[in-house]
């Protein structure tokens, strides 16, 4: 047993950070540990487990035995709620300057647990540039203890003056059989649907996860695929599109809303609310709207990453279908699609298909960029069916 | 100019030392303000006028406003804002307003609003003369108002006049005002669509939707104009992009509803009005299926640079209007 287990098809990374954690404890007894240093860097494309990679590293740091994963130390890491180890994983749509400057306070303390004072950002592509030049300073030369632990897709995502400062890990896609395995191991799912949603979720453990354990996944991942089909005319590509935004609202709506009624009432018990809504003190609504505003820029966000996610299932299709116009016998992502695959393939050029990922891909920078989302994607589904 | 000032305050017996304006829409109230001071003036013309605006209204500073000047002369106190008046000053200020001292006038002003309610209920009930003066939002509101102005100031207007002022001046009711007064002292009292077309050409307000409906009637140059004078007049471009695309998605959905329906059982089926419906029919006019998709495309290219892909907006939506001409002729 290892806090690396999970990190599933990662033998190079974890090779690296094995050894790492080695001289980590080999400074804490004083020696000179070349092979340790203060800030890292971990990329890797979505779903390879860029976080879990993170955690298991932050725990093999505080475990006296470099990440057992079954002293008090891991399971705290790996639960988070290890003192040592601030997670920070931004759910608003950036992460500003104001929450930058905490996070430095936060990570030129002393570790209590006189190990590492380790400070793992998820996400930090997220940070805006402003924090990211706020946080350099603090990366470059931390505390003596402290160790720097970002997450991004990809090194170009952050600033280079961040990037030149850290030590990259870069994760790779996992093999689907390997994440099946994990999740019959881990999450005890049957063979068979373990290996179907390894293989839809193309190497994105959480996806595939999901994919294996929620039927309403199952079903909206069924309509998205179903969409390639039925473009005939400019009102099925704007209906199609319609329901692709609706859907992604639908899915994001009913959680968000749950997420901030909590939230909200549990700020207004904590400023002193009594039955009936009295009680709370001057200044209080200030307090209740920046709340609201943070609920308002999590929702949004929350409604781009699941218009994004049936996005990428829309491409694995058009992967599929180039893969089958090229002939190439890789395994297709789409399996259970394999008639609509071929049948698409077969009605166009493979330079089509290439056009038509493009577009996918297209409207989902735009997304990124704040588009409108209707208008984005009625803009690709319509460039999926004209060209 | 102007007709007799004071001319609503005249002629009744009443006391006006105490006087409540109610209401936000500035205009409105600077008036009634400014009449109530000027009733005061008449009486006294050597009058003292304070104004403070509630928020700083400090404890006992009412009581120094008030207090009698060594000559004696009178005095009018105009608070501002007096949803804003600190709880620890409400007592003072409801104090005066129930006993007003004599040679003093009280002049507040309240939003109206939940703010500062009980301030507005104790004037009230203290006998103060209220005047309201609501918002003017609706478009008949404002033609309503327009009329008024003009016989205000001795001059008569029709509504067709007034309208086609509203659409030249936009919305802004000191503007309106102004153009009131300007036209009945060029015109000599009569007010007409054709002394209106001779002093306000063209339209203040253009909103993303006629660009839009010009847009897609194949109009570029009209387009143009119209998104010009939008940008100018301060229209959002997001709000112009998605006018663009509200308007080619009417036109994909009329255009391919089921050939049989006509009349309100089409414009049921399409969630639209009767006269959507028949606008967008007759804008339908040499577009095809695929024409729509490229011009869709183009103005999703505009949405992205408007929200920063690219340096200008106002470049990114001509371009999008000239490329929507392009898509309509395309076969």
């Amino acid at each position: 047993m290892s806090v690396f287990d999970d990190l599933v098809g990662q033998e190079p990374a974890v090779r690296e950070l094995r050894s790492a954690a080695a001289s980590a404890a080999e400074v804490l007894r004083g020696g000179s540990g070349a092979g340790m240093t203060h800030a890292w860097l971990f990329t890797g494309p979505p779903g390879s487990g860029r976080s879990v990679a993170a955690r298991a590293f932050a725990a093999a740091l505080q475990c006296p035995d470099l990440g057992c994963g079954e002293c008090d130390a891991c399971r705290h890491v790996l639960a988070g709620t290890h003192a040592d180890v601030e997670v920070v994983r931004p759910s608003g749509l950036s992460y500003g300057v104001k929450d930058s400057r905490d996070l430095v306070l936060r990570a030129g303390s002393r570790p209590s647990g006189g190990r590492w004072q380790v400070v793992c950002f998820e996400d930090a592509d997220r940070a805006t540039e402003q924090a990211a030049n706020v946080l350099l300073k603090a990366i470059e030369e931390p505390a003596p203890r402290t160790v720097w632990l970002l997450c991004a897709p990809s090194p170009e995502d952050l600033v280079l003056t961040i990037r030149s400062r850290c030590r990259l890990v870069t994760l790779r896609t996992p093999p689907s059989a390997a994440v099946a395995e994990v999740l019959v191991r881990r999450d005890g799912i049957d063979t068979d649907m373990a290996a179907f949603a390894a293989r839809a979720a193309q190497g994105h453990i959480g996806r595939a996860r999901r994919l294996a354990t929620d039927a309403e996944a199952r079903r909206r991942r069924e309509e998205v695929l179903r969409i390639p089909l039925s473009l005939d005319g400019i009102g099925a590509c704007l209906s199609a599109a319609a329901q692709l935004v609706e859907a992604a609202e639908g899915e994001t709506n009913a959680a968000a809303g749950e997420l901030d009624a909590a939230e909200t009432a549990e700020l207004r018990r904590a400023l002193g609310e009594r039955e009936g809504g009295k009680g709370l003190p001057r200044g209080s609504a200030a307090v209740l709207r920046d709340l609201e505003e943070r609920q308002k820029s999590r929702t949004t966000r929350m409604r781009r990453d699941a218009l994004d996610r049936a996005l990428l299932d829309l491409a694995s299709f058009y992967r599929d279908v180039l893969i089958v116009q090229a002939g190439s016998g890789i395994d297709l992502a789409n399996a259970d699609k394999e008639e609509e695959i071929r049948g698409v393939a077969s009605g166009a050029a493979p330079e089509t298909t290439l056009r038509r990922l493009e577009a996918i891909m297209e409207c989902r920078e735009r997304l990124e960029a704040n588009a409108n989302p209707l208008l984005a994607v009625e803009a690709m589904t319509v460039s999926l069916q004209f060209h | 100019m102007r007709g007799p000032r004071h001319g609503m305050l005249h002629g009744v017996e009443r006391d006006y030392s105490l006087v409540l304006v109610v209401g936000e829409e500035d205009l409105l109230v600077d008036r009634a303000v400014a009449d109530a001071v000027g009733t005061a003036r008449e009486a006294d013309p050597e009058a003292d006028v304070h104004e403070v605006f509630g928020g700083s209204l400090a404890p006992g500073e009412l009581a120094e406003l008030a207090a009698p000047s060594l000559f004696g002369g009178r005095r009018v106190i105009v608070i501002r804002s007096a949803q804003d008046v600190a709880k620890g000053v409400l007592g003072e200020v409801t104090g005066y307003a129930k006993g007003l001292p004599p040679d003093v006038a009280l002049v507040l002003v309240h939003a109206g609003g939940a703010k500062g309610k009980s301030l507005l209920d104790a004037v009230t009930q203290a006998g103060a003369h209220v005047i309201t003066c609501p918002k003017v939002s609706k478009p008949s509101e404002r033609v309503n108002f327009i009329r008024a102005e003009v016989r205000r100031a001795g001059g008569t207007i029709t509504e067709d006049a007034a309208r086609t002022l509203l659409d030249a001046v936009g919305n802004d009711l000191r503007e309106l005002a102004g153009a009131c007064g300007q036209l009945v002292s060029d015109t000599a009292g009569v007010v007409d669509g054709a002394a209106v077309a001779r002093y306000h050409r063209g339209r203040a307000e253009v909103s993303g939707f006629t660009v839009a409906d010009r847009a897609v009637e194949g109009r570029s140059a009209d387009a143009l104009e119209q998104l010009r004078w939008a940008l100018t007049t301060g229209v959002s471009p997001v709000l112009i992009t998605s006018a663009l695309a509200q308007g080619l998605r009417s036109l994909s959905k009329v255009g391919s509803a089921p050939r049989n329906l006509r009349g309100p059982a089409l414009a049921r089926e399409l969630g639209m009005p009767a006269w959507k419906v028949d606008r967008v029919r007759q804008q339908l006019r040499g577009w095809t299926g695929e024409g729509v998709a490229r011009a869709l495309k183009a103005v999703a290219e505009a949405d992205a640079q408007v929200k920063g892909g690219g340096a200008d907006p106002a470049y990114a939506l001509e371009r999008a209007i000239m490329e929507i001409a392009e898509a309509r002729a395309f076969r």
